[in-house]
């Protein structure tokens, strides 16, 4: 158990490390850092004192050394537009985004696994034949134009909910919905093939067998066998909403982090880009970590392994 | 050179072979039984015939303005009794003609980003499987770095940096989409490595790379196949993401994402310019997942993407 902890532990940190790599190169991929960080009217001298200024003449491998201890400090450098530390402006964001994506991740979950477990259930009859197309469709709409059609609907013709900003639960609901509805099909679909998997074993006949009757079947035996694909998959979809946060924070101009980063992008603004980036891919690695633990409750010959 | 381990391997240690253009046909045949992936396959035909025939079936010029003619709704006759059943935009360019131009920088983006991050995750994947140790670990972590990152936040962090232009984001999306194909390619490597027509090629004495690309590649590609098929979808979204929030395909080239984002401007008066691009992107997603699952489900049931 200890080893696994470790091991598992020496992994995520070397991914951590990785992940510093990426989001340092992004800023050297052109090859002139200085170009793409001052203004596009600068003199040829102000070019060449910002270089020596920010150090862009030190070897590659100094001037990551200097932006990984900055990293570890939180200091991604100033916002050249608003003038305050990168990370300040990232952090001040992040509870918008996590407020955003866990209310997308709720909903998934209580839509899905319920959905997936009577599509199981009831295998091919109406029911499941309607949640499965919906599910399909989930997984083809794109993001952007659900909340397009969203506010369309709800917001423009019907007045019902306001179409942007962040406050009160009205205008959390469709942003949730546009945000979730991607991984709420994934989830109905996982759900669904893993309960059917369950219910095809011997040791639920065996129950059945015995006279357990049917609702703790279902719910007992079977589910608690087919949560663990579905404990991997939430951590793996955290990503995938943490991504779409940046869409669908865009369309309803969701005070977060995506929608930060994607103005952050047309300021050219980099340093907060690169720490929103790395706020946010760490964000990834950890909760997965954390999901790993979970797992060892939930199964415990992971931890041999 | 054809050393005698092919001679020898055929008479009593015959592996299982790729397909022949018989067993394909079998397979389509099969493919075909299955209605919805039968949907996927014409739907699928269709987008990529009007891609390719897009100057035969286009009603309109999909650059051509007309000003007087703007916002019209779908339906609308012009003056010289032309239809345009979708409608203009705020422009007064035709929509249909706009969708059907572009159905070619979805296609084309899709193919040749699924191109690229397909060769290199079976690369990868057979190099990391065969392999394995040092090198597989190596692999698997730059994996995990590659997977912590939100897709779409990397994609546009890197294109805003390089410039928005088809190359580079074919190159982007490929060169960051390895992944699945690499771990699905490993696996599949894993088993095969230890299968007895393996082991007698290495005896006879083929070297690493004879017995990869002749022994190993083959029994790998049915299974990476499923995967670039679903993949394909993927790629089509993330490219009309980046185009909706401006980072595609420049103006004036007609994108699925390019033509929503223009919509959204006039949602509340014309909600046609954001609809049916939408519905395009949908429906070839949609049709490219339903052909993927019915190819999955048909060649390898076990598969899990």
């Amino acid at each position: 158990m200890r080893s696994y902890l470790l091991r598992r532990g020496w992994q995520s940190l070397l991914v951590l490390f990785g992940v510093s790599v990426v989001v340092f190169l992004i800023l050297h991929l052109t090859g002139d850092p200085a170009l793409l960080l001052l203004p596009p009217d600068a003199s040829a001298e102000d070019v060449a004192r910002f270089r020596e200024a920010m150090g862009f003449n030190d070897p590659v491998a100094v001037q990551y050394l200097r932006f990984l201890r900055g990293a570890l400090r939180g200091d991604f450098g100033e916002s050249l537009r608003h003038g305050e530390p990168a990370m300040h402006l990232v952090l001040e964001r992040l509870p918008a985004t996590f407020e955003l994506a866990g209310a997308g991740l709720l909903l998934a979950l209580c839509l899905a696994i319920p959905a997936g477990i009577v599509s199981a259930v009831k295998r091919n009859t109406p029911v499941d034949y309607v949640s499965t197309v919906v599910a399909l469709l989930g997984q083809a709409m794109p993001t952007f134009w659900l909340g397009i059609m969203l506010i369309l609907v709800f917001s423009v013709r019907l007045n019902w909910l306001p179409s942007s900003g962040r406050g009160d639960l009205d205008h959390l609901v469709l942003p949730a919905i546009t945000l979730g509805l991607f991984t709420t099909a994934r989830i109905t679909r996982l759900t669904r093939s893993g309960m059917l998997e369950v219910l095809g074993q011997d040791y639920i006949r065996t129950a059945r067998a015995k006279g357990v009757s049917e609702p703790p079947v279902v719910w007992k035996h079977a589910l608690k066998n087919a949560s663990i694909p579905i404990v991997t998959i939430v951590g793996i979809e955290l990503g995938t909403l943490l991504g779409g946060s940046v869409i669908t924070e865009t369309i309803f101009a969701w005070p977060g982090v995506g929608r930060l980063s994607v103005q952050a992008i047309f300021n050219r603004d980099y340093p907060v880009v690169q720490a929103a980036v790395f706020l946010l891919a760490s964000t990834f690695v950890v909760v997965n970590f954390l999901v790993d633990l979970i797992y060892t409750y939930l199964d415990p010959r992971i931890r041999f392994r | 050179m054809t050393p005698p381990a092919v001679a020898t391997e055929s008479v009593a240690l015959a592996p299982p072979r790729p397909f022949t253009e018989r067993e394909w046909m079998a397979l389509l045949r099969r493919l075909v039984r299955r209605r919805t992936a039968l949907f996927g396959l014409v739907v699928v035909g269709i987008a990529v015939l009007t891609a390719a025939l897009a100057p035969v079936v286009s009603p309109f010029d999909p650059l051509a303005q007309e000003i007087s003619q703007r916002l019209r709704e779908p339906g609308w006759q012009d003056a010289q009794g032309r239809i345009h059943p979708l409608g203009t935009d705020h422009l007064g360019r035709d929509i249909l003609a706009r969708i059907i131009y572009g159905s070619r920088i979805a296609l084309l983006v899709g193919l040749a980003a699924v191109a690229i991050s397909g060769v290199l995750g079976m690369a990868i994947g057979l190099i990391s499987g065969y392999f394995g140790g040092r090198v597989d670990d190596f692999f698997m972590r730059l994996a995990d770095v590659q997977l912590a990152f939100p897709f779409i936040l990397l994609a546009i962090a890197v294109i805003g940096v390089l410039g928005p232009s088809l190359r580079n984001i074919i190159v982007v999306i490929g060169v960051s989409s390895w992944v699945v194909y690499a771990r699905v390619v490993r696996g599949e490597v894993l088993s095969i490595r230890e299968r007895e027509f393996v082991h007698a090629a290495v005896a006879l004495g083929s070297r690493d790379w004879r017995v990869l690309a002749r022994h190993v590649l083959p029994n790998a590609f049915t299974p990476w196949l499923v995967v670039a098929t679903l993949d394909m979808a993927r790629v089509i979204v993330i490219e009309s993401a980046l185009s909706f929030l401006g980072l595609g395909v420049q103006p004036p080239t007609p994108t699925w994402g390019g033509m929503l984002a223009d919509g959204r401007v006039y949602l509340s008066t014309a909600w046609w310019l954001a609809t049916f691009p939408g519905l395009a992107i949908l429906v070839t997603v949609l049709g490219i997942n339903l052909f993927g699952d019915g190819l999955r489900d048909t060649l390898d049931p076990r598969l899990k993407v």
